[in-house]
This record gives C-alpha cells, structure tokens and sequence, in this order.
C-alpha cells in the first residue's frame, strides 16, 4: 500500500479525493447559506440545529482532515513537479489547448486559502468562543448567527473580498471537478467532455451561488 | 527572407549554456525547419564557427526524432506535426524565431538542442512489453477484436515517443507517453492480462526518473504531434487504481 499511495499517481489519488469530498461539501453549505434568503428566525433556526446536531460534530473533523489533506498533498505534488523541470524555458506559450486555471490551481487554491483564513475568524471561531449577539427564538435564547453574518455583509470590503474569493473558488472547481474524476479513472473519450461541461456547470452555480448573499444583503442594506 | 534566430547553445551536459543570436539571410519558404537550421549550419562551418546540433532522422514525421522547442512550443506551430514537418510558410521575413531544447529533469542535454531521451526506454524496459513466449504468429481470424478497440490500441501506438508532452507539460510529465504505451498493449487481449503490473511498475520507473506528476493541464495532448488524447491517462490511472486490488 506504501507504494500505491506513494507513487505519484497514488498521492494525485488523495487530492482528487480529498478534493471531491470539499466539492460536495460546497454544496450543502451553500444550501445552509442560502436559508438566509428566508429570514433570520429560519436561519436561526438552522444554525441551532446545525450546531447541536450529533452528525455535525462527527463531519466536522472529518472536514478538516479532508481540507489540511487536500492541501498537504497538492503542495507536495506541486513541489515535485517543480522539481521535475529544474531550467524553465525562455519562452512557452501556453496557447496549446489548456486553461489559466489548470496552470495555476497552487495560487488559486492559496488564494482560496487565505480567504477561508478570514472566514473562519469572522465567523466560525467567532461562535465557537460565544461572542455572538443572542436572540430569541420560540422562547428559546439561541446564537443571532444572522445579525452576524448580515452586519458582515454590509462592510463593502468585506463583499468584495469575498465575491473575488469565490470568483477564484469557481475557477478552481472549473478545472478541480474534471480533474479529480479523471485523476479516478472515471473518464474517457466520450465521458470526457460531460465531465468538463457538468464541472463547469457546478464551479458557476456554486461561485454565483455563494456571490449571491452578500451581494444581495449589501444592496438591501446601502439602497435606502 | 532574412530571419532571427535566438538558440540555446551548451556544449556539453556539465556546462553552461545560453541563447545566442544569429541573422540568416536567404531563407526561402520552401525550406523545411531542418532545412533552414541545415543552411544555418552550412553558413556557421563556413566562418569556422561550431555547427548547431540537433536530432533528425526520417525528416517525414515518423521516427520520433526531432524534438525542438520553437517560439515557446514543442514541434512549433501547427497542429499534430513534429518539427521536420514545419515548414519556413509559417514564418515571415524578420521574424525572430527562438529554438530550445526539451526541458525536463529527465531529459537532460547532451549538447545545443540534443536532450537523453533514454529515459522513455529505461520506462519501457520496466513494463512496457508482454512477457507471455507468444510463439509464431497465430492464424489472423482466431483471436477476434472488436474495431473499436483495435483502432483505439493503434491510435495510442501511433506515439512516436518524441517526448513533445513532457517539454509541453507544466510538470514535465511523461503521462501521455506512459498512458499511450499502457493503452497500445492493454486493450488487446495478449497485453492485458499484464496491465496492472505494467501500469505499477512504468509509474514507479516515471517516478524514480524524475518526472512530474500529471494535473490534468491538457497541454501534451494538444502539442502530441499524433494527436494522442489523455482519455489514455485516464485509462492509466484506472489501471493503476486497480493495481492496489
């Protein structure tokens, strides 16, 4: 087993992998997102529910194993193969068929990175040490997770950051999705281009779906 | 057509080399790639300077042979065709065209544009044949193959083994070559009871040799002067991922 996973396709294997649990994970918080749009006692609602909820606790670690992985190994393979072409070229033209995104998914993945280190301390660790406003819901004092996340949503800087982070996010899903099923094996000559077209499709929901929220809670806020 | 050429020059693998500039007048369009760098060569013994020196040998696009780096793509411009094949049409009077060697770990130069390519042998010596004594010829019609899957071997045995997807590969992966090997002996019945041994252990010979890892970039495939697709790598990594059962 020590050669399978140490082998370079072995060690692709666990980014793709990795890599495609964070793809899926995108999505249900997205979905836990966008119960914003229904109101703050809903979304509330949810974040209490997410927050005692037993199958959280387990994901979460999981989680976090999954994403400390994925970017564990992408910068290993990355090294390697910057190791693999000690000279550089005078001149390459990358004209030949591939995209910016498959060049360069080390910076946009630290991007991304950097994005969810200001993420995290705006809001998780935030939650976590209980300096969050409360609010009542059906009697019961729960964390205003929503006058948190909105209050957020008003500081133009902070929009903005996050629409260029998710920006970048979709692009990484752009080639990320693709890249991982054919890391798999799972593609072929006829599956190839479904692939590319169903990743594409997935990177722009879930970047514009992301995008959504602060965009829209801005303009509600600074419209009048 | 009076042209620029910047090549890199080194005269041996230990010393340093660098691109030099030379002006070539009296080109013609008729010419071939080679033939321009062969005139290039006639005027340089002429002033009793050191010719160039670069690999050719079909000059038809079959050996595999030719392998420059120009204007920043392997084989130049042009779809599917190696360098031999690259005609002086695709260059304008005053053009500066810049030539390089292959870059890779793996590859490294012997000399001006010659890069050791050995390294796709010593791959192939790990896996890449059927070990199985297969005898005589057997009678054509008694091992039936579907069409389908003896175009898609002798499309991947169309690889030439120039080694254009490692210099076009951001990660100087031998992938697409790997992959095109695996593909030519796997989808026929006498190579494919070895494929999961071939598959891990032309891998381990990549790895051990210096090559970088794929990530799925698309380069090799669009710059393969064969048109080998990386469907191949994918078949590679299935392969490879039923090596661990």
């Amino acid at each position: 087993m020590s050669t399978f996973l140490g082998a370079s396709i072995g060690r692709k294997l666990i980014v793709a992998v990795s890599g495609l649990f964070l793809i899926l994970f995108l999505a249900v918080h997205l979905v836990v997102n966008l119960t914003l749009l229904a109101g703050q006692e809903t979304y509330n609602m949810v974040a209490h529910w997410m927050g005692t909820n037993p199958a959280v606790s387990v994901i979460q670690p999981v989680l976090t194993v999954g994403l400390l992985v994925h970017i564990g190994y992408s910068a290993y393979v990355s090294l390697s193969n910057w190791r693999a072409r000690p000279q550089p070229y005078y001149w390459s033209d990358p004209a030949g068929g591939s995209t910016w995104a498959s060049r360069n998914m080390l910076l946009l993945g630290g991007l991304i990175l950097a994005f969810l280190v200001l993420h995290i301390s705006s809001f998780s660790i935030r939650v976590k040490l209980g300096d969050a406003p409360m609010a009542d819901i059906g009697g019961v004092m729960t964390k205003d997770l929503y006058a948190m996340v909105t209050a957020r949503f008003e500081l133009g800087w902070y929009v903005l950051t996050y629409v260029v982070a998710m920006f970048f996010l979709g692009l990484h899903l752009a080639h990320g999705f693709h890249s991982g099923i054919q890391t798999l094996g799972l593609s072929d000559g006829t599956w190839r281009n479904r692939w590319v077209l169903l990743g594409t499709g997935y990177s722009i929901v879930i970047a514009a779906g992301y995008m959504l929220l602060p965009i829209y809670f801005f303009l509600r806020t600074h419209s009048g | 057509m009076k042209i620029k050429l910047k090549i890199w020059r080194q005269e041996s693998p230990d010393s340093k080399g660098g691109l030099v500039d030379y002006e070539l007048d009296g080109v013609s369009k008729e010419m071939s790639f080679l033939e321009m760098l062969d005139y290039l060569n006639t005027t340089l013994i002429e002033r009793g300077e050191e010719p160039v020196a670069f690999e050719h040998d079909c000059r038809e696009g079959i050996c595999g042979c030719c392998s420059l780096f120009i204007n920043g793509r392997p084989h130049g411009v042009g779809a599917e065709i190696t360098t031999c094949e690259l005609r002086m049409t695709a260059f304008e009077n005053g053009n500066t065209i810049v030539i390089e060697p292959w870059r890779a770990k793996a590859f490294p130069v012997i000399r001006d544009l010659i890069v050791d390519r050995s390294a796709f042998e010593k791959i192939m010596q790990a896996g890449g044949f059927i070990s199985a004594n297969a005898g005589a010829a057997p009678e054509a019609n008694s091992i039936p193959i579907p069409k389908e899957l003896a175009d898609e071997a002798f499309d991947a045995a169309a690889c030439l083994g120039c080694g254009a997807c490692v210099a076009a590969c951001p990660n100087a992966s031998a992938m697409l070559f790997v992959s095109a090997k695996i593909s030519q002996l796997a989808l026929l019945p006498q190579g494919e009871v070895e494929t999961k041994r071939r598959a891990r252990d032309m891998i381990a010979k990549m790895d051990e040799l210096g090559f970088g890892a794929c990530s799925n970039i698309g380069a090799c495939e669009a710059e393969c002067p064969k048109g080998i697709e990386i469907s191949h790598i994918a078949r590679l990594n299935r392969a490879f991922v039923a090596s661990a059962f």
